[in-house]
């Protein structure tokens, strides 16, 4: 197939082997679990809204790449994507999107509030831009407690233009927060292109009012963006304040399931498929750099369908929860005192 | 392998749809992420996405047929090498999603039986305990300080914590005794603030976010509500939130109606916050005490006009007191008043007037609304038969109207009238000084409630 005519950086030279095929699983992870997703969703398995990440990989795992054990990170309801990059359970997640026991957050959460301690994942939140100041409060914990942790709070063009961004822009800078405010312009908040927004060209120049220093990155290259990543997380680290990474990616999907797709042609989705597919592109630097054959791919590629299966089976299977679920977990430790709820 | 396709359900409500059209025809091939049909619904015509790679073998249902309901197999998909004609014909009946089939499952039960619990009448601190005089204001600056001196993760934030003492001195001093890292000036940014201190909150530390006043904590009500009382719920109990939005809330004196709200009511129905509201210094002091160590979000409602006001306070090295403990601040066998927060001087005001008419009221002080109290306040209705509630905000969903709801389900024989409910008028509080004054409750509408309530 004559695929990418342009555009994607080669990989430099000290891309190794095993970083590369990292990428390719893990991004194509993400992606056949959303396309089961939306499988699942089509069969009335998953209900509500369900927001898929297709065509975003680059963003996540590339970003995943620049972190290390004890950074944090946070995003918005568009949230598997960031949660199977980060190491979580393809099998939790699936079951929370069916609603089951099995699920990270026992089916009370379902697709935009899932959460993880042991991974660092602070969620899933549902309100547009509510997760920005809640991951400045994260980095506020880690700089209060005098560690050199880093927090990657995810929003997208649409939350940017939400006033407490620039609240926490505001006070993340005065403060030093050590967290890099990574946007994901897929172009389209809901249907909303940008340009139908705001008449700002970038997202990141935003910061600039502010103090922070920040740059535009192709998110469909995932080696572009770790590039981007580490730099920010550099800054961070460095005691130097925020970072502001406007990653320029393309959601494939539409905004949620029931999306009419009237707001932008066929021929756009599918040109970007064609010609800047994040996935393709590491697919041909493994293939070029003959760091694995096709069958290699083609073995990796049916690994990824089992690990997917797999988790629609759990989900499946996994029982609904119990009826008692639905008085626990409102309160640590115990339930208010001669509350109602307490007695019934 | 041929798999079937079936009828998606493209929106949270979809049961059946329209199918507009094919874009593929049998035979053609298919791959991932293709668009092989058009799908109309009650909303829009939607796009239908291919899953998985294959070839278009077999069309089930037509374009342009009506009422296709959700997961009716509408095509089969086959691999390579595989005939259409081998494909059978499809199950008539397409597969119920579990979802529907476990509708009928039974649910909890709607009428819950309701056991009110005993009252706890233990006394707050030992007898015979030395007391002392303090303000309201002391008493809540000194509960922040001995809290943040026990523990390390507590901080303050808030605007005009720090330098400027409080805007109204509840936080005078903290600063130097803690530094600008524990006492930690922010802009005027409250849904900013009020976020970062839940994010560092999720993150395990113990923040006391201060609002000039409650009337600001609206702009930041997405935080208090979404954000920080949802979470551990939604996480399936992972994300707990320590943290404890504090500042003045309802009527000061003549500054008008934003400034003038009380959200006790707004924020007691909120599953997951815990709300405390306390009237006499002692109280402000062992409630912020334990506000501050409870693993939740706690709204702690201050009152600027008692702010100044002195009462007895233990003099203890450390005293709390629990949530969910009403105080009986006066006894009495002829009617029950129950208030909170500034209602109380209200309350306690008027059966002072009462006792001189020979009317003994007994007047409870909930303390706080979530938990709530529900024991003391039917143990009491059961001796009086009488009940009046008194709170300063409006009249429509108030704190009132649900305890008469609730002595009336739990304890309606007891009663010998309805209960009535005195509270701020149903208008926005106005500037002028008779008007604000008309607005608000007072007293003497308390005695009149209960002389209705008594017969008298």
């Amino acid at each position: 197939m004559a695929r990418r005519p342009a555009g994607g950086t080669a990989a430099p030279s000290n891309t190794s082997k095993d970083e590369l095929l990292k990428y390719y699983r893990d991004m194509l992870l993400i992606r056949r679990f959303e396309e089961k997703a939306g499988q699942l969703y089509g069969m009335g398995l998953i209900g509500g809204f369900c927001h898929l990440y297709i065509g975003q990989e680059a963003v996540v795992v590339g970003l995943e790449a620049a972190a290390k054990e004890g950074d944090k990170r946070i995003t918005s309801y568009r949230d598997h994507g960031h949660m199977l990059a980060c190491g979580m359970d393809p099998n939790g997640v699936m079951a929370e999107l069916t609603g089951r026991e099995g699920g990270y957050s026992k089916g009370k959460g379902g697709s935009m509030h899932m959460f993880s301690r042991e991974k660092h994942f602070y969620g899933g939140h549902g309100i547009v831009a509510a997760q920005v100041p809640l991951g400045a409060g994260l980095a506020f914990a880690d700089k209060y407690l005098g560690n050199d942790n880093v927090t990657f709070t995810y929003f997208g063009d649409g939350a940017s233009n939400q006033g407490q961004v620039y609240e926490t822009y505001n006070m993340a800078e005065l403060w030093d927060l050590p967290v890099i405010f990574v946007i994901e312009n897929n172009q389209y908040a809901m249907g909303t292109s940008m340009k139908r927004s705001t008449k700002s060209t970038t997202l990141f120049g935003r910061g600039e009012a502010f103090g922070i220093p920040g740059e535009q990155v192709d998110g469909m290259d995932v080696l572009a963006v770790k590039a981007a990543g580490e730099k920010a997380v550099a800054h961070c680290r460095a005691g130097k304040g925020p970072y502001i990474l406007e990653v320029m990616t393309y959601r494939y999907r539409g905004h949620s399931m029931s999306d009419p797709a009237k707001y932008r042609t066929r021929e756009e989705v599918q040109k970007m498929r064609d010609e800047r597919d994040a996935i393709e592109h590491v697919r041909d630097l493994i293939l070029q750099g003959k760091h694995a054959s096709e069958d290699d791919l083609k073995a990796i590629d049916k690994e990824i369908k089992e690990i997917v299966n797999e988790s629609a089976e759990f989900a499946k299977e996994s029982p609904e929860p119990a009826l008692d679920e639905l008085w626990t977990d409102i309160y640590a430790d115990d339930l208010p005192q001669g509350s109602a709820e307490e007695h019934a | 392998m041929a798999t079937e396709i079936l009828m998606p359900a493209l929106s949270p409500t979809m049961e059946e749809g329209t199918l507009a059209k094919w874009l593929k025809k049998e035979g053609d091939a298919v791959k991932s992420g293709d668009i092989i049909a058009e799908i109309e619904t009650d909303k829009a015509t939607m796009e239908f996405e291919a899953v998985d790679e294959g070839i278009l073998g077999k069309i089930l249902i037509a374009e342009g047929t009506q009422g296709v309901a959700v997961n009716t197999p509408i095509a089969v998909m086959v691999e390579e090498g595989e005939s259409a004609d081998d494909i059978k014909a499809p199950a008539a009946k397409p597969a119920a999603a579990p979802a529907e089939a476990k509708a009928e499952s039974p649910a909890a039960s709607a009428v819950e039986e309701v056991r009110t619990p005993e009252p706890d009448r233990s006394p707050d601190w030992p007898e015979g305990t030395k007391m002392k005089t303090m303000t309201v204001r002391e008493a809540l600056r000194e509960a922040m300080s001995e809290e943040m001196e026990r523990d390390e993760t507590v901080f303050l934030m808030g605007e005009e914590v720090g330098e400027y003492q409080g805007a109204y001195k509840i936080s005078q001093g903290l600063l130097d005794k803690f530094g600008p890292r524990r006492v930690v000036d922010t802009p005027i940014s409250e849904i900013g603030f009020a976020g970062i201190g839940t994010g560092a909150a999720l993150a395990g530390l113990r923040p006391i976010v201060e609002f000039m006043t409650f009337n600001f904590a609206m702009q930041a009500i997405d935080h208090i509500i979404n954000s920080a009382a949802k979470t551990l719920y939604m996480s399936g109990g992972q994300m707990g939130c320590p943290i404890v939005f504090r500042g003045p809330n309802g009527a000061a004196a003549r500054v008008a109606a934003q400034h003038s709200q009380d959200y006790s009511a707004w924020y007691a129905q909120i599953p997951g916050l815990k709300v405390v509201i306390p009237y006499s210094a002692a109280d402000a002091k062992g409630l912020l005490k334990q506000a501050i160590r409870d693993p939740n979000p706690v709204i702690f409602l201050e009152n600027e006009i008692l702010y100044g006001r002195s009462f007895e306070v233990p003099d203890m090295d450390d005293f709390t007191i629990p949530f969910g403990k009403a105080r009986i601040a006066r006894s009495g066998s002829d009617v029950t008043i129950v208030s909170f927060g500034i209602g109380m001087a209200h309350a306690l005001e008027a059966a002072d007037k009462l006792a001189q008419d020979g009317i003994e009221a007994e007047v409870i002080d909930l303390r706080t609304l979530r938990p709530l109290d529900y024991g003391t306040i039917i143990e009491s209705v059961r001796k009086t038969n009488r009940c009046v509630t008194v709170e300063e905000g409006f009249p429509v969903a108030s704190i009132g109207n649900h305890i008469s709801a609730y002595i009336m389900e739990n304890a309606f024989d007891h009663l010998d009238a309805p209960v009535i409910n005195c509270t701020g008028k149903d208008v926005p509080m106005p500037y002028a000084a008779n008007l604000e004054k008309h607005a608000l409750i007072t007293p003497a509408e308390v005695v009149e409630a209960v002389k209705k309530v008594t017969y008298r």
